[in-house]
């Protein structure tokens, strides 16, 4: 009875920034992911929920390109890399649209920080890795990123490992947004840390993407998360994508049977 | 034969519209409303009426997308052109929902460290507003619904019933709208809020917003009605 297709956009002027189509990855036998397609307007967040396994965290290292694809096609829509599928870049032209255009935020701080240097530090060498020598500049530029990311600035000068978890996941926001990046791609970003920190940290997100039009795609098997931060959701298992739609609605009123038992496995 | 004199055209058109559940986990389809049909034009506002669980809020559901609708269509002439809320693309629906249709709830969900005017303020913030100027309609929306100012830095989630509602709805309103999907808006309202609700509908009324509402105390509304639609039971 439900409707199994939607009518094409025709309200929205914007073009998606990020577009994948049949994103493959297999592990010897084993196929993470298999076939997913995605699109991103500007800032908008997508999320991507499934258990542990579905394949989730793997499309996400796949559109930070450091995951290879075994197939597909991902392109965003920027000037300098207009019309190209960026799964073939090669590895000068990557590493410069990693740097300049896509941030991200892991669930470990340690995959995406140095955790002996200090946290003015961490956040600079983004900017260095893009060209900027000027001790001043990158100071300034560190500090503006770290405010913005909501960082108390003086603890600048302290290495992530003698931070909070709430601290070092702002540590890397601040280092993932320093290069005002066209892509936010956020890995489970507030699992494993208190209630009341993850709701800081949800809530420096939402000022941020309100702020800045980024588009983000978010990675969580917390559901609440997912309803604060994502527009809209897709639900993965096994390597696909089963069901997708508007956050509430896929919440609210799950179609798959998968997603309907996801759902009220909620607490 | 006369000529078909309308002066506006409708602003949403629902033809045969319906929404069944189907519950995987015990194999069950269960039907919320079947082919509901009505017209709303510009300035209208239409109650919903029927006994409990007969699908009243279900509809205003699916017509805002929160619930996907099963079959039918409600076609909706939006500032950018026509597009059927059944089975619009989700960005458009997205779209529509920060710029063109508002759906008002008894229920707050607060966020913590938000307080209750930066919740209020958040609608006109993500259409540009400037905040100074949000800031100000904000705490303009909420004196009017009888929300002390002294709490207006506080944050909502230890609020009463009553409180969170009166925030709840003046983020519900504050951000114009073409259309406003209205689910038992006075509740739990005391009569001042429920005077200061009826009286900002009635501005919104005559500015031309299309409303289609489901009331639990009809009185306060009753000489805005203009038309009734009754939802049966469809089982």
């Amino acid at each position: 009875m439900t409707p199994t297709y939607f009518d094409p956009p025709r309200l929205t002027a914007d073009r998606p920034l990020l577009t994948a189509w049949g994103l493959r990855k297999t592990y010897g036998r084993v196929t993470a992911v298999s076939g997913v397609d995605l699109e991103v307007y500007p800032g908008e967040t997508l999320g991507i929920v499934g258990e542990s396994g579905s394949g989730k965290s793997t499309v996400l290292r796949m559109l930070n390109l450091e995951e290879p694809a075994d197939t597909g096609d991902y392109r965003l829509d920027l000037t300098d890399y207009a019309g190209e599928n960026l799964l073939g870049l090669d590895r000068y032209r990557r590493r410069e649209l990693r740097v300049t255009q896509i941030g991200i935020v892991y669930q470990q701080p340690h995959m995406g920080l140095r955790m002996r240097v200090s946290s003015g530090g961490n956040v600079a060498e983004r900017l260095i890795m893009a060209g900027e020598r000027s001790f001043a500049t990158l100071r300034t530029a560190a500090r503006e990123s770290l405010a913005e990311s909501e960082f108390p600035l003086d603890r600048l000068d302290d290495p992530p490992r003698l931070l909070s978890g709430g601290m070092q996941q702002r540590v890397q926001l601040a280092k993932a947004i320093a290069m005002r990046p066209a892509l936010l791609l956020l890995d489970e970003p507030t699992t494993g840390l208190d209630v009341s920190i993850q709701a800081l940290v949800l809530d420096t997100l939402l000022r941020l993407r309100r702020e800045r039009r980024i588009a983000t795609v978010v990675v969580s098997h917390d559901l609440g998360v997912i309803r604060t931060l994502a527009d809209r959701v897709l639900v993965m298992r096994g390597g696909q994508v089963v069901e997708h739609g508007l956050a509430d609605q896929v919440l609210d009123d799950p179609q798959h049977p998968y997603t309907q038992q996801l759902v009220h496995a909620k607490l | 034969m006369r000529p078909c004199l309308h002066i506006h055209m409708p602003i949403l058109n629902v033809q045969d519209l319906s929404k069944t559940f189907t519950i995987h986990a015990i194999n069950r389809e269960v039907p919320a409303f079947t082919n509901v049909s009505f017209h709303l034009q510009p300035g209208e506002l239409l109650v919903a009426r029927g006994a409990n669980g007969v699908g009243k809020s279900s509809l205003l559901r699916c017509l805002y997308r929160t619930y996907l609708p099963s079959a039918g269509h409600a076609l909706y002439q939006a500032q950018r052109g026509t597009v059927d809320l059944a089975r619009a693309a989700e960005v458009d629906i997205a779209l529509l929902r920060h710029s063109e249709i508002g759906y008002v709830s008894q229920f707050l969900r607060p966020r913590p460290r938000v307080s209750a005017i930066e919740l209020v303020m958040e609608p006109l913030l993500l259409a540009g507003v400037p905040a100074d100027d949000a800031r100000m309609r904000a705490g303009d929306w909420l004196s009017r619904l009888g929300l002390k100012a002294a709490i207006w830095p506080a944050y909502p989630s230890t609020f009463s019933g009553g409180e969170q509602q009166k925030i709840n709805l003046a983020r519900a309103l504050i951000a114009p709208r073409r259309l406003l999907l209205l689910d038992e808006p006075n509740a739990a309202l005391d009569p001042g809020a429920r005077a200061a609700l009826r009286e900002r509908l009635s501005v919104l009324k005559s500015e031309g917003v299309a409303m289609i509402g489901v009331f639990h105390h009809i009185e306060d509304v009753r000489d805005l009605v203009d038309s009734e639609l009754k939802i049966a039971n469809s089982q």
